[in-house]
């Protein structure tokens, strides 16, 4: 299970600067972030090398939590998200939101949150459709 | 905890108010007197409206007489409300000027003792403090009446008092520890403030032998209250907590005019010293009984500074039924505001308390907010709500979803739009002693 580190972000200079130094301090890696945002506030998204020790370390200064995602491999070329996207669509699954990121070599990998009671049918779903699922070490040693 | 109910002095507290009125109105006479002859103020406003102190002979005239405002107290300052001259005064107090001069009160030895002391002794006993106990005193020491109030109430009742006094966060939880305190007087922003500390603290329940906070200084809803007994009995041994109001003002006397019994059915006032009356805010004629708008109060056996009809701009209403702990003085309501607290936001009447009632009923909504009034042509009013771990979600859907529940809530108790915006924890400023709740930043037009 691939744990995403979720953080409030209200929004205003400098905030960002300081999640990234507290991370830093803690050695800890970014592989992916995402940020989605209103006029007051972001929720930043990330996924990094070691989710427990980015929480502990973020945890005094900001509000933080983790949640499980579904991290899939996605070829690097047109029609692959489609694919995916349609898998689980005729299936029935909505997706909460994704994003995306590209790997060492010419895999993307798609970072995907299904609701969790839907969660487990969407890795079969897409392990039927021969889609390559990471677990979580792979992804945060990547 | 025990649900007993105790008296400090039974015979007052529980006397028929038949009784209790002809000494209301033997008190009065003598009130009126003092002012009349002891203090010019009230001779040239008797002189002026043409009356003497002869024309009170039953609770029914006292509405020939003058009401008394904060003005006034202003207007004769530093000393001249007293009627007794200095060196009978044993203490002095003032109350925080935030517009101008502050006022001044003066109390001699038998205000000190007879009364504000005899009525702090009785609400604390009210409340289920008892010798045995240990009060941490977190009332601010000074000027300001709260500290030294509750202080010589608690040595009264014979409990054992840390006059710690305001701030002194890390102090205050290591002394809830390393103490026994098994009660916290302070303001209700500040309780809050502590409740969260020893949260963060993760300190060890059966450390904690808090079992009651009296807390005052500031207007609180009942829906604080909730939130308040909630926080400290997850956090204390017992897994109970009671959180009682106290009410009070330096002109009056200061903390302990009214008080919360155990049942906390609405405060207590000591009616005997100190007789109430509730007046229609811009008619200034009594209201209908049950009815709300300011308390006004007579401090009848007080000699330093004697007031008739002082207007505290407090707003609540009487309740003269008997109480279920058997006390037979008359209870006011928590008060829901002041009259001078009333914010007008495009012409509607808002006051902050109802802001408080629609947060604190909102599950997951911290303790802490501010409200901040803006003008840009229009009014407009925001509040910050900070989130907790409880409320934070990774998806914006919820966020914004427990931002449009409060959105609603206010619309539908205040008839106006409110914008709430979410903060994260820690960032509304600790209050520790009386809370800013509000932040105006309309400019006088």
């Amino acid at each position: 299970m691939v744990m995403q580190i979720s953080v409030f972000v209200p929004n205003k200079a400098g905030q960002l600067a300081k999640i990234t130094g507290i991370l830093m301090e803690a050695g800890v890696n970014i592989r992916a972030l995402t940020v989605s945002e209103t006029s007051d506030y972001g929720i930043l998204r990330m996924i990094v090398s070691d989710p427990e020790k980015a929480q502990e370390a973020l945890q005094g200064n900001f509000l933080v939590d983790q949640t499980d995602v579904i991290a899939c491999e996605m070829k690097d070329e047109p029609g692959s998200l489609h694919e995916i996207a349609s898998v689980l669509g005729d299936a029935g699954i909505n997706i909460e939101y994704l994003y995306a990121f590209v790997g060492k070599s010419d895999q993307a990998i798609l970072i995907l949150r299904i609701e969790n009671k839907m969660r487990s049918k969407a890795i079969d779903v897409l392990a039927g459709a021969s889609i390559k699922i990471y677990d979580s070490e792979e992804i945060y040693t990547m | 905890m025990a649900d007993q109910v105790r008296y400090w002095n039974k015979e007052i507290e529980t006397m028929p108010r038949t009784k209790l009125q002809d000494l209301q109105v033997r008190r009065f006479k003598e009130l009126i007197k003092r002012c009349y002859t002891k203090v010019k103020h009230y001779k040239e406003k008797f002189d002026e409206l043409g009356i003497t102190p002869d024309d009170f002979q039953t609770l029914d005239d006292l509405s020939k007489f003058p009401i008394t405002v904060k003005t006034d107290l202003r207007d004769n300052y530093p000393f001249g409300m007293f009627a007794e001259p200095l060196s009978n005064i044993v203490r002095i107090h003032a109350s925080s000027g935030t517009t101008g001069k502050p006022t001044v009160v003066g109390y001699t030895k038998h205000d000190i003792d007879d009364v504000w002391t005899e009525c702090m002794a009785r609400g604390l006993v009210a409340g289920g403090v008892k010798k045995g106990d240990v009060v941490q005193n977190a009332y601010g020491y000074g000027l300001f009446t709260g500290g030294l109030g509750f202080h010589y109430g608690c040595e009264r009742v014979g409990a054992s008092v840390i006059p710690i006094s305001g701030g002194n966060t890390d102090r205050q939880v290591m002394l809830f520890q390393d103490f026994g305190s098994t009660v916290l007087t302070c303001t209700p922003s500040f309780a809050a403030y502590l409740g969260e500390l020893i949260k963060q603290q993760n300190v060890d329940p059966s450390q904690i032998k808090l079992h009651t906070g009296i807390f005052g200084a500031e207007f609180w809803t009942e829906n604080m209250r909730e939130k308040l007994e909630t926080l400290f009995s997850g956090l204390n041994e017992s897994g109970t907590f009671r959180a009682l109001d106290v009410y009070g003002l330096s002109e009056i006397a200061g903390p302990g005019v009214s008080n919360d019994c155990i049942f906390k059915h609405g405060l207590h006032v000591w009616e005997d010293h100190f007789f109430p009356e509730i007046i229609d805010s811009s008619t200034h004629e009594a209201v209908a009984p049950g009815e709300s708008g300011e308390l006004v109060f007579s401090t009848i056996t007080k000699e330093g500074i004697p007031l008739i009809r002082y207007d505290t701009k407090d707003i609540s209403s009487l309740e003269y039924e008997k109480c279920e702990c058997g006390r037979t003085c008359v209870r006011h309501a928590k008060i829901t505001g002041r009259t001078d607290d009333m914010m007008k936001i495009k012409g509607i009447n808002v006051f902050p308390s109802q802001i408080e009632f629609v947060l604190m009923k909102i599950p997951g909504v911290a303790e802490h907010y501010e409200i901040v009034v803006e003008r840009d042509i229009l009014d407009k009013i925001k509040v910050r709500v900070e989130l907790t771990p409880e409320t934070f979600s990774d998806q914006m859907s919820e966020l914004e979803g427990l931002k449009s529940t409060i959105e609603k809530e206010m619309y539908n108790t205040l008839q106006i739009n409110v914008n709430v915006e979410l903060v994260p924890p820690n960032t509304i400023p600790r209050s520790v002693g009386k809370a800013k709740r509000v932040i105006d930043l309309r400019t006088e037009t």
